[in-house]
Order: structure tokens, then sequence, then C-alpha cells
């Protein structure tokens, strides 16, 4: 009896720790290679759970199953049409193969650093054979903004070109995923995505820009300018125009009234004077007397008129 | 059986007390146990979360709020996801404090510059005075530089691919964020962005970024993309200010001259009106005085036929009766007498005339 008891407790304690070394978790986001004195054992354990090896003798590799991220250091890169850009680039890519990364890359660092060379190796070599604004541009959509003419949009060459079919930035991302993925594969790696996260001119040329950008600025100001004045002009044009044909109908209708009303009063005077010209001469003539023979007017008169016909001769004249 | 009475001190005691506290150690353990088992056995869900639980690091359920329980001692985990939390990630700005006035990170304070210590494009770029720019400032289609702030809003739409498809979610958001934003402002005028097309380009980032994280299976819902403050690079905005006043002043023009324009036309009709109404005026006076002057002498002719010599006589002599008077000067001539006329100071007749 009293020596069953520790026995027991021993027994039990070896037992125990043979089956938590045996034993190992392998979690949702994680995969195992199994090595035995540093020998791959097996295909890798990719299902997650519970799962045992032979304690002590082997070991349990732990490799991520998650989609893991590339963030690529900012480099300078002439494009094809000489312009010094700055790329920022970025991917997520997986252990697909833990065991083949286990013996070629080891771990994540060696990864990071194949993945630097390669990839950015892929985006140098692609960009430097595409202008800048296929890395820009996705499509040629802006070219029938700036043509819609909604917009103030530059009008320099530059922007209105149009770049290639199948071209553009999404393109340019697949060509470069395309380049770079068979060659992680041989390290166990899966390229998920690649993206160009970032791009800036380099400062010499962006100081360029901003130049072209306010001179640019200065031609759409202008134009606004001009506009005002032109549309001013219209105005006043139009101002001119009107205010010519207010008076000028105004005018031709007065002197329509007046002249209806002339012809009227001429047909008037007429109608009357017609029933005895002589009569509307002798009256006219005496009233014309009254007006133009005034005060300092010499009157010369001769016995032979009318009115001095009794002067010298009481019976008149004959 | 008289020993029966004598109480056996010492070896009773020690007798009676082993078992005593052997029987408590038994007890104690029993309790730690439980106490133990009851820690890593139950476990709450808080109302915006979902457990995610795990047995043998295997997915087996996910859990709605409230307590729950689960195999102890760490055969099953739960991870806990805030599922119905709005996440924000932040673009070319950080939100210091939100509040009534939202307070916003300075471009040069110590937290944002160790933020963006290991963000190699920044450092190149020389953005040390503002490192935001690394993130805002981008390329247009036509080729300009734009200032871009934008924030992103996501849900987790699944947790289980939440937690266990991608490591740093946050930072797969943020890349994708930005790459998809460059990637519609790089097919947009700077124009465009900076004025109206603001609601399409969000929209379409929104979709792009979406459409990333659902190919990582991310299980990230994107809400909502938010352009915050879209601005043409600080060196130039000088000149964007510029082509803003020009647009006003053209404004100005057109309706000053569209103003001349009103307060003269009306005018002018007035005028035009008046030149009417004036002639109209002269006609009614015209015809009425032509109508006066031929009744007066129609009355008068009227009259005159009835005795025609005599009132013509009579006609003529008032009218000199009239007009004699008047003038000072009378000579009568004989029409006997020849060269009379010579005689007559024809200047100071001619002068006096002239005068008058």
């Amino acid at each position: 009896m009293k020596i069953i008891g520790p026995v027991f407790i021993i027994v039990f304690l070896i037992a125990a720790i043979l089956v938590l070394n045996a034993a190992f978790v392998v979690s949702e986001t994680q995969q195992v290679v199994l090595t035995q004195f540093g020998e791959p054992i097996g295909d890798p354990i990719k299902a997650p759970g519970l799962h045992f090896k032979i304690p002590f003798f082997q070991n349990a590799n732990y490799f991520e199953k998650r989609i893991l991220r590339w963030d690529g250091d900012a480099n300078m890169i002439p494009t094809k049409d000489k312009k010094y850009i700055w790329v920022d680039s970025t991917a997520r890519w997986r252990i697909v193969n833990p065991l083949v990364f286990l013996q070629k890359v080891y771990n994540y660092e060696g990864a990071q650093q194949r993945l630097d060379a390669i990839l950015d190796g892929a985006t140098r070599n692609v960009l430097a054979d595409k202008n800048l604004i296929e890395i820009v541009r996705s499509s040629n959509r802006i070219v029938a903004v700036i043509e819609s003419g909604e917009y103030d949009a530059t009008t320099s060459t530059e922007a209105v070109e149009k770049i290639p079919e199948n071209s553009g930035r999404e393109e340019i991302r697949k060509e470069i995923l395309e380049r770079a993925r068979p060659k992680v594969e041989n390290f166990g790696i899966e390229l998920v995505d690649f993206r160009i996260k970032r791009i800036n001119y380099e400062s010499d040329v962006r100081r360029d820009v901003f130049e072209r950008m306010r001179s640019e600025r200065k031609r759409v100001a202008d134009k606004y300018r001009s506009e005002g004045d032109a549309e001013r002009a219209r105005i006043e044009g139009l101002r001119q125009k009107e205010q010519n044909r207010i008076k000028s109908e105004a005018y031709r209708k007065a002197e329509g009234i007046r002249g209806n009303a002339d012809a009227e009063a001429i047909k008037i005077y007429a109608d009357a004077y017609q029933k005895d010209e002589d009569f509307y001469a002798f009256l006219q003539t005496l009233s014309t007397y009254k007006k133009t023979l005034t005060k300092n007017t010499t009157l010369i008169l001769s016995d032979k008129d009318e009115y001095l016909n009794y002067l010298k001769n009481i019976e008149g004249r004959t | 059986m008289t020993q029966i009475n004598i109480p056996p001190d010492d070896d009773e005691r020690r007798h009676f007390s082993v078992p005593a506290f052997s029987q408590n150690l038994g007890v104690i353990a029993v309790l730690v146990l439980l106490i133990a088992t009851s820690f890593t056995m139950f476990y709450k869900i808080n109302p915006e979360e979902v457990g995610v639980i795990q047995r043998f690091g295997k997915y087996v359920r996910t859990t709605k709020p409230g307590l729950h329980l689960k195999l102890p001692f760490g055969i099953e985990t739960c991870i806990k996801v805030k599922k119905e939390r709005v996440f924000a990630e932040e673009f070319g700005f950080r939100t210091k404090k939100a509040g009534i006035k939202t307070i916003y990170y300075s471009g040069t304070e110590q937290s944002v510059m160790n933020s963006f210590r290991y963000d190699s494009y920044s450092r190149k770029l020389g953005f040390s005075q503002n490192p935001f720019l690394a993130e805002s400032l981008m390329l247009t289609g036509d080729l300009n530089c734009a200032e871009v702030e934008w924030a992103v809003f996501y849900k987790v739409k699944d947790p289980v691919q939440f937690c266990f498809n991608v490591r740093d979610v946050d930072a797969a958001i943020r890349d994708a964020s930005e790459s998809a934003m460059r990637q519609v402002v790089g097919d947009a005028t700077i124009d465009e962005i900076i004025t109206s097309g603001k609601t399409e380009l969000q929209e379409k980032a929104r979709k792009i970024l979406q459409g990333i994280l659902d190919s990582y299976d991310v299980g990230v819902d994107i809400v909502d993309l938010v352009l915050q403050d879209v601005n043409p690079p600080a060196e130039v905005k000088e000149s964007f200010n510029e082509v803003n006043k020009a647009m006003q002043e053209k404004e100005r023009i057109t309706n000053q001259a569209r103003a001349e324009y009103n307060r003269i036309i009306p005018k002018m009709k007035g005028e035009a009106e008046r030149m009417v109404s004036e002639a109209e005026g002269y006609a009614l006076n015209r015809v009425n005085r032509a109508k006066g002057d031929a009744d007066r002498f129609v009355e008068t002719w009227n009259a005159y036929k009835e005795a025609k010599n005599v009132t013509k006589r009579r006609l003529y002599l008032e009218t000199m009766l009239d007009l004699l008077p008047q003038t000072e000067k009378k000579v009568i001539i004989d029409s006997d007498v020849q060269g009379m006329l010579p005689f007559y100071n024809l200047t100071t007749g001619e002068k006096k005339g002239g005068a008058a």
C-alpha cells in the first residue's frame, strides 16, 4: 500500500508529460510541419484541431495560414517617358506549401527579403516600359470628361492623350502579379494580390507640375474673365439694339400719327376752302396783312389803290 | 471499560485532526477546481459582440450576446468580435478628439511623426513637415496633384472570416483603401475631384475597396467611404482661389451688365410711350384746329354768300381800319405825279423796316 501511491503518482506524471508533449493544437490560423531531428515527416498539417506526434522525437513547426502583408519600400522608378516617380506598393501573400517554405525560406524575414527582391524587380521592369499616364489611369474615361467640357479641365496634350487598349493601372497590376507569381511559387508562397499603393512625382518634377498647374489655373481664370467681358459686351449690344428698336419704333409711330393728323387737317381745310377759293384767298390775304404790317412798316399807297378810291374823287374811279 | 471515560487527549486529537485536515484539503481542492472550471466555462458576450468558439483551435460555433458555457481549461477558447461596431480608418488626417468641435492632429505632432516613422514613402518624398501628405497627395488623371482626405467606415460582416483569414486586417483595409482611392482619382480630372464629382468618386472607390477585401475573404463590410477635404496642393491653392475669384468676377460683370440693361430699357420704353403720346397730342391738336378753322371759314362763307360784295368790301375796310392806324408811316403816291419815288429816303425806310 505504501509503495503503490508514489509509484502511481510518478507513472501518472510521466504519462501526463508524454501525452502533453505528443498532443498539439493547430488553430484555424495555423499550419504545421512535423520534423524529426530536423527532417520533415509526412504532409503538412493544415486541418485545425488536436493532433499528436511522437513525443520528444518529433517537433511541430508552426506557420501562418492567413493572408500576410508585404509592404514595399518606396522606390524611385523612371517611366518610359522619362519621368521620375516614387512608387509605393503593397502585396498580400500566404504560405501554401509550408514544407517548401520551411526548406527554402525558413522564416518570415527570409520571405520578406525574397518578396522585396522579386516584387521590386517586377515593378521596376514593368513600370519602366510604361508611360506615366498608363500607370496613373485605369481607362480613357477622363478623355471623354475633358471633351464634354463640363469641367474647366486642362487641355494640355498629355491630359487628352489616350492610353492604349488593355492598358492602365489595373492591367499593370496584373502584369506585375503574373510576373512575380511563378517566382514566389518556388518558395511555397502564393501571391494573393499585388497593388500599387502610392505614386507621386519626384520632388523636382513635383515643383514643375505645380508650376504647370499654376499656369493652367491662370489660363482658366483668364478664360472666366474674358467670358465675363464677352457676356457684358453681348448684353450691352442687346441693350443698344433694344434701345434703338424702341426709340425708332416710337419715332415711326409718332411720325405716322403726326402724318395722319396732317393729312386729315389738309383734307379738312381743303374740303372747307374748296367751297370758295376766291373768298379764302381774300380772307387769308386780309389776315396776313394784319400779321405782316406792323407799327414800323412804311406803307406806300398809290391813289389807284382800292382803299384810296375816294381820296381824290368822291365818285370813285371808273 | 473504565478507560473509555478517560479522554484520550493528545492521541485522540491527533487521530481526529488528520482525517479532518485531509478532508478539508479535498474540499478546498474541489472548490478551487470548481472555481477554475467555472471561470473557464462561463463567458459573457456583450450586446455588440459575437463569440467565435474554437475547440482545440478548430472553429466549432458562433455564439450570440449573453451568458454561455464552453468546455473548460482551454479546450474551447472564445474570441469576442465586435460585430455591430462600426470602425473607422482615416486617411490624410487623424481625429484627436471627436466632439461637437472635433480636434484633429496636426502633422507635426509627435504621435503622428511616430506613426509615420516606418513609412519609407513619406520619408523619401520629404513629407516630414506634414507626413499626412504621404497618404493624401495623389496624382489625378490629368497628371495634376490633389490632396484627398477620406475616411473608411467598416463593420465585421463574417466574424469567422474576420478572425481566421487575414493577419493584420487594419493594414489590409488601409492598403486597399489607398490603392482604391488612387485608382479612382487617377481616372478623374482635378476639377471633377475638387468640385462636383465627389459623390461619384467615393461610391466608385467604395466598390473597388469592397471588391479587393472580398477577394481576401476578410469578412468585412465597407459601410461607407467618405471624402472629407479635397484640395489642390497647398503650393497651388492660391491659383485655384484666383480661378474662383475670376468666376465671381465674371458673375459680377455679367450681373452689372444685366442690371444696366434692366435699368435703361424700361426707361426707354417709357420715353417711347411719351413720344407716341406727344404725337397723338399733336394729332388731336392739329385735327381739331383744322376743324375749327374749317368750321369758321364755312360759317363765314355761308354768311358772305348772302351778300357777297358788301361783305367783301366791309371786311376789307375793317381790316384797313385795324391796320392803318398801327403803321406809323404812310406814303401816298399820286399816280399822276411822276418821279416822286427817287426823293424818298429809302435807306431810313429800309433801316426801319429791317429793324422791324
